[in-house]
């Protein structure tokens, strides 16, 4: 059983609030809950940091509060963070705006809503059919034979539907 | 089944970054340029907020890359958010409360923040804190009023002007000693709202300089066209 | 003494850090972040650095908070629930 220290302490709590921030980016399907997780782990690396400058029973870097001749923390760190956390606030506000920006566009900040129309959107711009599945493999691989109670006249290029192989739908393709 | 991966991907991590920073030696840092700047400090430069000391004296040239950063970032938020419609509909304005609540607020912020900023070398705060105080100072006021303008220009100007003055200051430094943004004018008697050379100066363009960009951006996401709820 | 206070202060502030990614409000969620804010603060002072803290108070508690409760406002989340899915903005 590890002693309970100080500085094991706040490790613990900054961790935390990397991975938890961490997880948030990965498993959040909204752009704002995101933007929150991010704003976490910045503050755990934040408090990492100045962490990483403690002295076990040292006194702040200010001279002229409490005795002059004890030992003070490393004043480094606390400049780099002191610096990170105003950028990082500048980095929200843009982080925001962008958001702004993409929902005044496309009226969703769903991922996956997002992903399906900023798709649409690219093939419209290409002048392809939108709809085909990205699950349907492209090109001319080889496709698994159709069932026998598929109906002749129902293949093509539908959103989730087998493309029927080898027949009567090649003069669809390009 | 994603969210499962991603557990593991978070516990994963968890378990590495623990293994990796528990083999370090918190609470008794190895770092030797710490050290160093607390044993020459006091004397060279003369504040008695070592924090400040390293902020625009030891690492002054960096402070201005953040300052560079930071104006990016209002920048590209000025460019993607544009300009408001003469049109667009404004936000209600605050209740009696709340507006003279607001009212009564705002000069006692900007003091606060001004107060950060003179004694930024002798307490703890300096440009960058007292630059948030005074933005939030401009912005309180303008979330109890929004038909109130803030004007960009004004804003665009004491930016500029800030920004500006903390570069002259570090050519001006170039010229006299030799290095830039090195501290100047000796540094006087500790303790002392005067001292630390031109520490001070650097603080409150700092400051200036914060606040009107922190300002800035939130004026333009409060400028944004609310959708129709 | 000042390890328990750190303590209990790190337990709540995870605890809020995880009540931003399940609370279905928005609104309470950018609180939850506030409170994570002021949770750093005391930290930062506990770690004897008043000046990060004071900039943690300023940034993170106070600036932060509002920016983000204002993107809300203007994105029309404001009293809508993220219903699990994600596309609680419809």
């Amino acid at each position: 059983m590890m002693s309970l220290t100080l500085e094991g302490v706040v490790l613990i709590g900054a961790l935390g609030l990397i991975v938890i921030g961490a997880l948030g980016m990965a498993i959040s399907n909204h752009l704002f809950r995101m933007l929150l997780a991010l704003v976490l782990a910045e503050s755990g690396a934040n408090l990492l940091i100045v962490l990483s400058g403690y002295r076990v029973g040292a006194s702040a870097p200010i001279l002229g509060f409490g005795d002059p001749t004890a030992p003070m923390v490393d004043p480094v760190p606390q400049v780099l963070v002191l610096t990170a956390i105003v950028i990082g606030v500048g980095v929200q506000a843009l982080a925001v705006a962008l958001l702004l920006k993409v929902y005044r566009v496309y009226g969703t900040l769903n991922v996956r809503e997002l992903r399906d129309r900023m798709d649409a959107d690219v093939a419209t711009a290409a002048g392809v059919e939108a709809d085909a599945s990205q699950d349907a493999p492209a090109g001319e691989r080889p496709l698994p034979p159709v069932p026998a109670h598929a109906s002749v006249g129902s293949g093509g290029f539908g959103r989730r539907g087998p493309v029927p192989f080898p027949p009567q739908s090649d003069e669809r393709r390009p | 089944m994603r969210n499962l991966a991603s557990l593991l991907f978070a516990g994963g991590l968890a378990f590495l970054l623990l293994t990796l920073l528990s083999q370090l030696a918190f609470g008794t840092p190895p770092m030797r340029v710490g050290s160093e700047i607390l044993a020459v400090a006091p004397g060279e430069v003369g504040a008695a907020n070592l924090v400040t000391a390293i902020l625009l004296g030891y690492r002054g040239f960096d402070t201005l890359g953040e300052l560079a950063i930071l104006f990016a970032a209002a920048t590209a938020a000025g460019v993607v958010l544009g300009r408001r419609r003469d049109d667009a509909r404004r936000d209600p304005p605050g209740g009696e409360v709340l507006r003279t609540g607001a009212d009564l607020l705002f000069p006692l912020l900007v003091v606060v923040g001004f107060y950060v900023i003179a004694h930024g070398h002798l307490t703890p705060g300096g440009g960058f804190q007292g630059g948030v105080i005074l933005a939030a100072a401009f912005f309180v006021a303008l979330l109890a009023q929004p038909a109130r303008h803030l004007s960009h220009g004004l804003i665009l100007w004491i930016e500029g002007l800030a920004g500006a003055a903390f570069i002259l200051i570090g050519i001006w430094a170039l010229v006299a000693s030799g290095d830039f943004l090195a501290p100047l004018l000796g540094p006087g008697r500790m303790g002392e709202l005067l001292s630390a050379g031109t520490l001070p100066l650097l603080s409150l363009a700092i400051g200036l300089k914060v606040g009107a960009e922190l300002a800035g951006i939130m004026a333009h996401i409060a400028d944004a066209e609310a959708p129709d709820t | 003494m000042t390890t328990w206070v750190a303590l209990v202060v790190v337990v709540l502030m995870l605890a809020s850090a995880l009540a931003v990614l399940l609370l279905r409000s928005f609104v309470a969620a950018v609180a939850a972040t506030a409170v994570v804010g002021l949770g750093l603060t005391v930290l930062f002072v506990l770690m004897r650095a008043p000046d990060v803290a004071m900039t943690e108070a300023a940034v993170g508690a106070g600036l932060s908070g509002v920016i983000l409760a204002l993107a809300l406002r203007r994105l029309g989340l404001w009293r809508i629930e993220d219903n699990g899915r994600g596309d609680g903005d419809a």
